[in-house]
């Protein structure tokens, strides 16, 4: 913004004078530009509130959040909220807190990964270079699926599942996530490899390469980036799922989420909303730590897995 | 029409945040002129451009069209048209819905915009394109309707950036010729950007050369070509390119002498820009199609000989220096040969060797 | 048969059976069952299409769909509003735009489940944001959406429009950075206001972006679940109600296997009725 104007704009042209105002055109906060700025500034507030709340609350003591109001920041912070919802939260007559929960995500959550990504990396190799008969009619079923509502296949799974013995068990919520991770796996990288030239993959058949040499050898290491996304997707998404962990997982590895929501609506007692919002808190500091850290990154998973077909 | 049509640029500096793209720049653009803006890129010409057509600001100076100070005027009401490199189609809009477009905003009576899309589709030969979407029509097609949208606006003034430069070779050559028949027909003033020199050499009836922020040489095409005013405009305008030996002046002003090893160029007939200083370090440059052969006292070998169609281009070394001439195509002439070259006084460019500025 | 070519079969096995026994598999048997006396435990008696005729008489289920529509509606057009409208400022050069970028993001990273619980806090009848407009002066203010079963759907959406804004403005912005800058000097030229262009040049280009968004956002409006049961559990009574949580409380909780599965096989139809359309010409519009 320049802070001596030259010249102010002129009101109508005037013809050949020749002292004429000249250079930059005086810049203003015009009321548009104020407008767009106000609109962006509340618009933030709203969608920052819930989140300073849930901490503030977190911080406080019973007593302060029943006399305070939900704004206010806690007067004297405490973390015990947060050390109660980690150790000693009941869900029942369980005591144990969410940690177990949190060890329990991550045991689910490291070979979901690492099982849906390799299924996923592999068939959309495949899919794009090698394109096998039904090649697309594989494909298209995979993108549909993407949209059918899981309800339609629980309850089939859990029967093959108990027959197979898979039933209640980390094995089985592994696989139920490798499963329904496919769809969307399998079209990044499908979309990632269809955008590398195909000479590329010629060239390496040309050398004698084989398919798992082509895919390991040349095809991985260009596919480094396209691999980032889909761990940012896949942890994200497996770290908030609530559906599947219910339903598969077993009394055993039931996932934070879960256990966030029956710490939550657990009946025993008085309701302690500092030690709800401690226990919200740290189930959603994984993702939210990924899209802080990861930046752009998570904006290309969105884009990456947002292209379908 | 407006009655004047005429742009003057009077003082314009444009700087992005810390970088300075032009510096106090001069330009006056008579009316139903082709000028063309032509450098390399990153030279500031499409900056000039869009400071012309007001989509950016200036920091300083004045621009003037048709006698208006339309320095801080909105791009519509300057009296200009504009097509672009992308052409910047709508991509939603029919051809009639984008040539339309800037009248519909400005509420001009039906029976007009009419009246003008008909006239300009005629023109463009795009009469059948009209209901087309974008998307349908070819790279040619798409930039004869930019044109047509242009034309439209009935502008005094068409600025044209880099219209051609996404085209294939053949369609290149024929818009050029299309745009210099519209050119004639309208009467319009053009400023036309590019750094094809090609184009700046065929379509200019002045060329203004630029390069770091300034205007190199403003002159017809014949002025850049034959008197390039330093050694940037010589090496940029001209394929092949022009040829260069490094040497000094004479010592005896009464016969000025160019003298580089194995070279001996007399100089009698040049018109120096200046007085020369004996003894100057130089730059002799010398376009390939002037360097004679033959009866001359400038012994050369034949490095390689490139054949062009209808005559060939045979790369030599004067000594330590190359150079190239161009022969007719049936001269016989092979890598190893020896030949006699003539520079002629009058066709030679000679450059201070510090500065590169013309002597 | 080249090995090469045998191998690519076997790299597809994984997903060809999950494609064949998962996919189409689990697909015929739910609808199967739907048409069986299942209760808690599979039966194989066909009872023609008495679940569905249940169904249909079904006040919960009458109640979800009623609300999967009010709720996909207006959690869909207001998602695209709100996110349209950031993309567009965001993308008007202003200062600081990756943090804006970030705090309109960040809830979409977070699961249903905490959104869910965050947004049940913030509503919370008596501790929420009534007792925050109480203390700074607003007595009069009254705000019991959350416990109003006529009103409760629209807190639901609320808090999904909050999770799910910033990604819709991800997507239109990536599209509105793909539009060519000349573009909009041409528009200049031609002597259109900003608000024109928006309206007449650059929405239209956005049509793509648009349709992806809604795409997305109209697969999680179908999955809503999690979000239902982490911030009413369909209450109060069976106010916030959704066909996914139906199903859900019918497989496992009432023990009603075949009604949930003609829940599920109704849901699935109109899925494919909707979606198949549009694949189709998405496919279309690819080979043009």
């Amino acid at each position: 913004m320049s802070t001596e104007p030259r010249g102010k704009r002129p009101g109508r042209p005037s013809i050949g004078s020749g002292n004429e105002p000249s250079g930059r055109r005086p810049q203003k906060m015009t009321t548009g530009r104020f407008g767009l700025y106000a609109f962006l500034v509340i618009t933030a507030a709203f969608f920052l509130t819930p989140l300073y709340v849930m901490l503030a609350t977190s911080l406080k003591s019973m007593p302060e959040i029943r006399e305070g109001n939900l704004l206010s920041w806690p007067i004297a912070p405490t973390v015990a909220a947060w050390v109660k919802a980690w150790s000693t939260a009941c869900t029942g007559l369980n005591c144990t807190g969410l940690q177990v929960g949190f060890m329990n995500s991550v045991r689910i959550l490291v070979p979901s990964v690492l099982l849906s990504i390799s299924v996923g990396a592999v068939t959309g190799y495949t899919l794009s270079f090698w394109r096998p008969r039904g090649a697309e009619i594989l494909f298209g079923a995979l993108m549909m699926v993407a949209f059918v509502p899981y309800q339609v296949f629980i309850y089939p799974l859990v029967r093959i599942f108990s027959y197979a013995g898979l039933n209640n068990s980390l094995a089985g919520i592994v696989v139920v996530h490798t499963i329904f991770g496919l769809p969307t796996m399998t079209l990044i990288f499908r979309n990632h490899f269809a955008a590398l030239p195909n000479e590329l993959f010629r060239a390496a058949r040309v050398d004698g390469a084989g398919f798992w040499r082509i895919f390991g050898q040349i095809m991985l290491p260009m596919a480094v980036p396209i691999i980032v996304v889909a761990m940012i997707l896949q942890v994200t998404g497996i770290w908030n799922d609530f559906i599947f962990g219910l339903v598969f997982a077993g009394r055993e590895n039931l996932p934070m989420t879960v256990q966030l929501n029956n710490i939550v609506n657990s009946t025993q007692g008085e309701r302690e909303y500092n030690v709800d919002m401690a226990a919200t808190m740290l189930t959603a500091l994984v993702p939210l730590a990924v899209y802080f850290f990861s930046g752009r990154w998570f904006v290309r998973g969105i884009a990456a897995g947002a292209v379908k077909g | 029409m407006p009655a004047r049509s005429d742009v003057s640029i009077r003082g314009v500096e444009i700087s992005y945040g810390p970088v300075r793209v032009l510096e106090r720049l001069d330009l006056e653009i008579a009316q139903s002129e082709f000028l063309v803006l032509l450098g390399p890129s990153g030279c500031g010409k499409s900056t000039l451009l869009n400071a012309i057509a007001g989509l950016t600001d200036v920091d300083d100076g004045q621009i003037w069209i048709g006698g208006t100070n339309v320095t801080w005027h909105e791009p519509k009401d300057r009296g200009i048209a504009m097509v672009f490199q992308s052409y910047a189609l709508y991509p939603r809009m029919t051809v009639r819905g984008n040539m339309s477009f800037g009248l519909r905003v400005a509420g001009a009576p039906k029976a007009d915009i009419e009246r003008r899309v008909r006239e300009a589709a005629e023109m463009l030969r795009i009469t059948d394109l009209l209901e087309r979407k974008p998307s349908e029509l070819s790279g040619g097609q798409r930039q004869r309707v930019a044109i047509g949208r242009a034309l439209v606006r009935d502008a005094g003034v068409f600025l044209l950036d880099e219209p051609l430069s996404n085209l294939d070779a053949q369609l290149r050559a024929e818009l050029r010729v299309e745009i210099k028949r519209l050119h004639q027909r309208l009467g319009a003033t053009m400023i036309y950007v590019t750094h094809d020199q090609i184009e700046a050499l065929t379509l200019a009836d002045r060329i203004a050369v630029m390069k770091d922020r300034r205007i190199q040489q403003l002159g017809s095409p014949d002025d850049v070509y034959l008197r390039p005013a330093n050694k940037f405009v010589a090496t940029f305008v001209g394929s092949p390119a022009m040829g260069f030996l490094l040497g000094k002046l004479g010592t005896d002003p009464s016969a000025p002498m160019f003298e580089a090893p194995g070279v001996k160029v007399p100089l009698t007939g040049y018109a120096f820009a200046e007085r020369p200083v004996a003894g100057q370090g130089v730059e002799l440059g010398i376009r390939p199609e002037h360097v004679l052969h033959g009866d001359g006292d400038i012994a050369a070998d034949v490095e390689m000989v490139e054949p062009m169609g209808s005559d060939k281009l045979a790369w030599l070394r004067i000594g330590e220096q190359p150079l190239s001439i161009r022969l007719p195509a049936e001269t016989p002439v092979a890598r190893g040969d020896r030949l006699h070259l003539k520079l002629p006084a009058h066709r030679l460019n000679l450059f201070d060797a510090a500065s590169g500025q013309r002597l | 048969m080249k090995s090469s070519h045998i191998n690519a079969q076997i790299a597809l096995l994984p997903a060809i059976l999950i494609a064949l026994v998962v996919y189409c598999g689990t697909t015929g048997w739910t609808i199967w069952i739907s048409f069986t006396n299942s209760r808690m435990l599979p039966s194989s008696v066909m009872v023609g299409w008495r679940n569905y005729l249940s169904l249909i008489g079904n006040e919960r289920w009458v109640v979800s769909v009623t609300n999967l529509f009010v709720f996909g509606a207006l959690f869909i057009s207001a998602a695209l509003v709100l996110g349209f409208l950031l993309a567009a400022m965001i993308d008007r050069h202003v200062r600081a735009e990756s943090l804006f970028r970030s705090v309109f993001l960040y809830p979409f990273s977070m699961s249903f489940i905490v959104t869910g619980l965050a947004w049940r806090w913030l509503l919370d009848p008596t501790l929420g944001i009534e007792k925050l407009a109480h203390a700074i002066g607003f007595s009069w203010f009254h705000f019991d959406w959350l416990v109003r079963p006529d009103r409760v759907i629209y807190t639901l959406v609320l808090a999904a429009v909050w999770h799910a804004a910033g990604l819709v403005m991800a997507i239109l912005l990536a599209g509105l950075r793909g539009i060519d800058g000349e573009i909009w000097k041409a528009a200049r030229v031609d002597g259109l206001p900003v608000w024109r262009t928006y309206i007449s040049v650059i929405l239209p280009m956005l049509t793509g972006s648009f349709a992806t968004a809604t795409l997305l956002l109209a697969t999680s409006v179908v999955r809503l679940y999690d979000l239902s049961v982490a911030m009413t559990n369909g209450g109060p009574g069976v106010a916030s109600e959704v066909p996914a949580k139906f199903v859900m409380d019918h497989l496992f909780e009432r023990a009603n296997v075949g009604l949930a599965t003609a829940a599920a096989s109704t849901m699935l139809v109109t899925i494919v009725a909707v979606a198949a359309p549009w694949l189709y010409y998405q496919q279309r519009g690819r080979r043009t």
